[in-house]
């Protein structure tokens, strides 16, 4: 497919296929130790995938291969080059694509790759073939002269592809090329980057989705700057064998048999699948007990295949317990209506982009229900209307009976609201954050003692009151977010993203109170874009390009993506499934 | 550890490459043209600026409005006060009463007043002196001199003028400005307002540029390339050195035919001149661009090392001999200082190389230091 075979491999390769060597790699920023000693080889015709939460080091690996960074310690040999030492040929022989959309949004696609192609020393008049190839192998020829600041998330990721492989590198690495991109899109770069290992090149795929080390012939697995496990996906959760079980059609009473779970020491980790409990046994731990818990509820233990997830969880030691110390401090929710929010044909255009396109559901009280879908479908949107950030251009959202358009003073005041990135105020201290949520509330001076204290107590941030929020690990500083967002103990909770760059440890802990909370009978707004989180939801709604495709229960949308060859789907699985038969693919449309 | 070092073949990069370079430029110049900012800041402004400095801002003294109180209902008083209105130099009010005007100067709308107070006539009568009273807006102390000292001359002149009888003195002096006769600060203004809009597009723009770069992550992709950082940074720069040129063209342009200020050198000298400059203006564009990676972080650095000193300390505005040694000592270090001195000389007196060989060494000097410096501090990597 594409013409990679141009270039020899190297005289080494022939007797040995090490594309890269890492050796005793060290990198520090300051005070934070991004790399601790990492040692790793990464080989020709296959598809590395460099795996590991937000803050593992992926990318500061990624930049001291491509010769952008110098280790502090160790070296690194890219194709037979020291990274530093060689530095120019580094970037002759290999392809980067980084994190960021790194290429010109005031050029157009064709100017974009002329440019990278006069860069790597090849004109574009004599290297017409390539150029060929490469818009054929992207799919992009139709969409030359359009501005790459235009293109979709999938399409810049796809030119960015292109432009790297200009240099016909024998090593491309690219730094979380599926962030941003939605799941149609996602399958097309898996395609492409197969093509390109089956004609011998070295590829390195780094991502924070775990469950995109399935697909990788390796992994490399970070965590805090250390190599946690290098080799076949499958060696890692072939450890896990047997150890993996699912509680069948557990239904309504699912949140509390995870939180059961969770807190039996034989198990490791659980999340919600569904209608069913999937959990992990601890390494030595007997079935007995879990088997015990399900015989009680009544569900049925069937063994399933390891996950690499399940196997991070238990190389990292566990998850946390499964009781919410939040959930029960809250007294339950009492609404006058069942339903917690709604929203009627709600639209939202800016100028001629219709953000969202009559959307209309209704949320119960108690539910968890989730937004679903890739940047740019309107899940933002939507739920900044639903929360009274943002004026619907037409249509009507309400909050526990409250008119968002008439009220919306009071309709906020019923609503719990977290933002993305946690949104928490850097100069402030974290007793002063919880202050300054717990006064902008309106809460009286007693109360907002009392509710501060309860928060500090709950989530544990004594010892951490005076230090700025920044300098809190990930896990606290999730729960202050939490706290500040619940200091008004509101009937209705809205989670923007809520743990977008956050590990898994830290989402479990996370979703053990938001479970506890649903169980109390807060209403649960979430959008995410990790589709297995879905599964956590009562219900999702699953936008695309601003149109709701499709509102029901995980279970039901993975049901109907079943099919012979697939007869387990994942919710991405469901995804792709739902925009195929909406006859929405066609990229041509604006 | 395995190692694929035994057969390390050599790539050799070159430094400079024609074909990378072309197609850095040509990448450079088509963000230029398509951005609106770019445009805006390169020429509206400068149009801008110019207007501002041509119409708005104004050295000259004139039309100042001041009142006369003519307390004294003599014909003697009479000719003095309408001696006052004689000149264009002063906008004249006139009261019989001192209470009138006292309050339009507390007010601002008088700058000061003079009264010819009652006994006027028998006092100059006596003495043969006359005897008034001038008050002046002291908040403004430059005009309240000037008030001062015009209003004595009006008094000296009309005294002259009665005594017609008196000798002639034997020197008559007679004050003829060089370079720009009328005094005019328009002409001294404009020709300085190029060295202002050059700092603007050499500075602000080119650490603009760069910064925004860093900030969308296109500089990152860019040196994962071949490219050196020598065809990175001059790529970036030729494009702003020709739209400085362009709009030093179009400024100098507007200076002779709109506001009719002499070029009295050659255009040769002064496009020479200009590119010199865009030297240190460059530079220190570069610097901060090396030094901030924010377009927030730059415009402010450029703004308070490049555009304030062009400003303030370069003898645009304020003379620099009039300065404070230590102040003065400084302006040596503000490659503006020298373009001014240069553009004022080629626009009002002429092709003086005596005065532009200087200020060339001067300005190159200095480019050249911010080169090295910002050379030493952007290197190839993203620390």
């Amino acid at each position: 497919m594409y013409p990679v075979a141009a270039l020899p491999p190297s005289s080494a390769a022939e007797h040995d296929d090490t594309a890269i060597i890492i050796d005793h790699v060290d990198k520090h920023f300051g005070n934070v130790h991004a790399l601790r000693d990492l040692s790793a080889e990464i080989h020709y015709g296959r598809l590395t995938g460099l795996v590991g939460p937000d803050g593992a080091g992926k990318t500061t690996l990624m930049r001291i291969l491509t010769g952008l960074l110098v280790p502090d310690a160790g070296h690194a040999t890219l194709a037979g080059f020291d990274v530093v030492a060689n530095n120019d040929a580094i970037h002759v022989v290999s392809g980067y694509m980084p994190q960021r959309f790194g290429l010109y949004e005031d050029l157009t696609v064709m100017e974009n790759m002329h440019l990278y192609a006069q860069l790597r020393g090849m004109d574009a008049g004599r290297h017409i073939d390539l150029f060929t190839k490469l818009l054929d192998f992207t799919r992009l020829a139709p969409f030359t002269g359009r501005l790459a600041g235009k293109l979709s998330g999938g399409m810049k990721q796809k030119l960015g592809l292109a432009c790297a492989l200009m240099a016909r590198p024998r090593v491309l690495l690219l730094d979380e090329p599926s962030v941003g991109v939605d799941p149609v899109s996602r399958q097309d770069l898996w395609r492409m980057v197969q093509a390109l290992t089956g004609e011998g090149m070295a590829v390195v795929w780094s991502t924070a989705y775990l469950d995109e080390a399935e697909r990788c012939d390796s992994v490399l697995l970070l965590n805090e700057g250390r190599l946690a496990f290098a080799g076949p996906p499958g060696e890692l959760t072939g450890r896990l064998k047997g150890r993996s079980f699912r509680l069948e059609a557990v239904g309504a009473q699912r949140r509390a048999v995870l939180a059961e779970a969770l807190d039996l020491d034989t198990i490791g980790d659980g999340v919600i699948q569904g209608a069913g409990v999937r959990v992990v046994l601890r390494a030595g731990a007997g079935p007995e007990k879990i088997q015990a818990l399900a015989g009680r509820v009544g569900a049925r233990l069937t063994p399933v295949p390891a996950r690499f997830e399940d196997a991070f969880i238990d190389l990292l030691g566990g998850g946390p317990g499964g009781t919410s110390a939040l959930a029960e401090r809250l007294s339950p929710v009492e609404l006058t209506s069942d339903i917690a929010v709604s929203c009627h044909n709600l639209t939202k255009r800016f100028g001629d982009f219709i953000a969202t396109d009559n959307v209309s559901f209704k949320v119960h009280k108690g539910e968890i229900f989730g937004l679903l879908g890739p940047n740019g479908a309107g899940k933002s949107t939507t739920f900044k209307m639903l929360c009274g950030l943002l004026k619907p251009t037409g249509g009507e959202a309400h909050v526990v009976g409250l008119d968002l358009r008439r009220a919306p003073g009071i309709a906020k005041a019923q609503l719990g609201y977290m933002a993305q990135k946690f949104s928490l105020y850097g100069l402030l201290s974290v007793r002063q954050n919880l202050e300054f949520s717990a006064g902008v509330y309106g809460l009286d001076s007693t109360t907002q003692r009392e509710r501060i204290e309860e928060m500090i107590r709950i989530f544990d941030l004594h010892d951490w009151l005076s230090a700025a929020p920044d300098s809190l690990p990930l896990g606290h500083k999730q729960r202050l977010a939490l706290a500040c967002a619940l200091m008004h103990h509101p009937p209705v909770l809205f989670l923007d993203e809520p743990t977008s760059g956050v590990d898994p440890i830290t989402r479990r802990e996370f979703w053990t109170h938001i479970n506890g909370l649903a169980r109390k009978g807060v209403t649960i707004m979430v959008t995410t874009h990790f589709m297995d989180e879905a599964e956590y939801c009562d219900r999702v709604a699953m936008l695309y390009r601003a149109r709701l495709i499709a509102l029901d229960t995980p279970d039901v949308l993975k049901r109907d993506a079943a099919s012979a060859d697939r007869p387990d789907p994942t919710m991405e699985d469901a995804f792709i499934h739902l925009v195929e038969t909406s006859a929405l693919t066609d990229e041509v449309k604006i | 550890m395995k190692s694929a070092s035994g057969q390390e073949k050599s790539i050799v990069v070159r430094r400079f490459d024609p074909a990378r370079f072309v197609a850095l430029v040509r990448k450079e110049s088509l963000q230029a043209m398509r951005d609106p900012s770019t445009l805006l800041i390169a020429l509206v402004l400068p149009l801008i600026l110019l207007f501002l400095f041509a119409y708005a801002v104004s050295l000259d003294v004139r039309h100042v409005r001041i009142g006369v109180v003519l307390e004294s209902p003599g014909a003697t008083a009479r000719t003095l006060a309408d001696a006052f209105s004689g000149t264009h130099y002063l906008d004249v009010t006139f009261a019989y009463d001192r209470r009138e005007v006292a309050g339009k100067l507390i007010a601002g709308e008088l700058r000061g007043y003079v009264v010819i107070p009652q006994n006027f006539e028998r006092h100059f009568a006596d003495t043969g002196s006359p005897l008034v009273q001038i008050i002046t807006d002291g908040s403004q102390p430059n005009t309240a001199n000037f008030v001062a000292n015009y209003a004595q001359g009006v008094v000296q002149t009309w005294m002259a003028s009665l005594t017609e009888t008196m000798p002639m003195p034997a020197v008559q002096l007679e004050p003829r400005y060089w370079f720009n006769p009328e005094l005019a600060s328009r002409r001294a203004l404009v020709p300085g307002a190029i060295a202002i809009i050059m700092t603007i597009i050499g500075t602000l723009l080119t650490a603009l540029v760069v910064a925004r770069e860093w900030e969308r992550g296109t500089m990152e992709a860019i040196l994962s390339t071949p490219a050196s950082v020598l065809e990175i940074l001059v790529g970036k720069l030729l494009p702003y050195f020709v739209l400085g040129m362009l709009s030093t063209l179009i400024a100098a342009a507007l200076a002779v035919f709109l506001f009719n200020v002499p070029l009295r050198g050659s255009l040769f000298a002064l496009l020479v001149l200009s590119a010199v400059f865009m030297m240190p203006a460059l530079g220190q564009g570069l610097l901060i661009s090396s030094l901030a990676r924010n377009q927030f972080l730059a415009s402010q650095l450029a703004l308070f090392s490049g555009y304030l000193p062009a400003f303030m300390l370069s003898g645009f505005l304020f003379e620099i001999d009039a300065m404070p040694a230590l102040i003065r000592a400084i302006t040596w270090l503000i490659p503006a200082r020298y373009f001014v001195s240069s553009l004022k000389t080629i626009f009002l007196a002429g092709d003086v190389w005596s005065v532009f060989l200087p200020d060339l060494l001067g300005m190159a000097t200095i480019g050249l230091i911010f080169f090295l410096i910002a050379q030493r501090y952007t290197r190839k990597s993203l620390e």
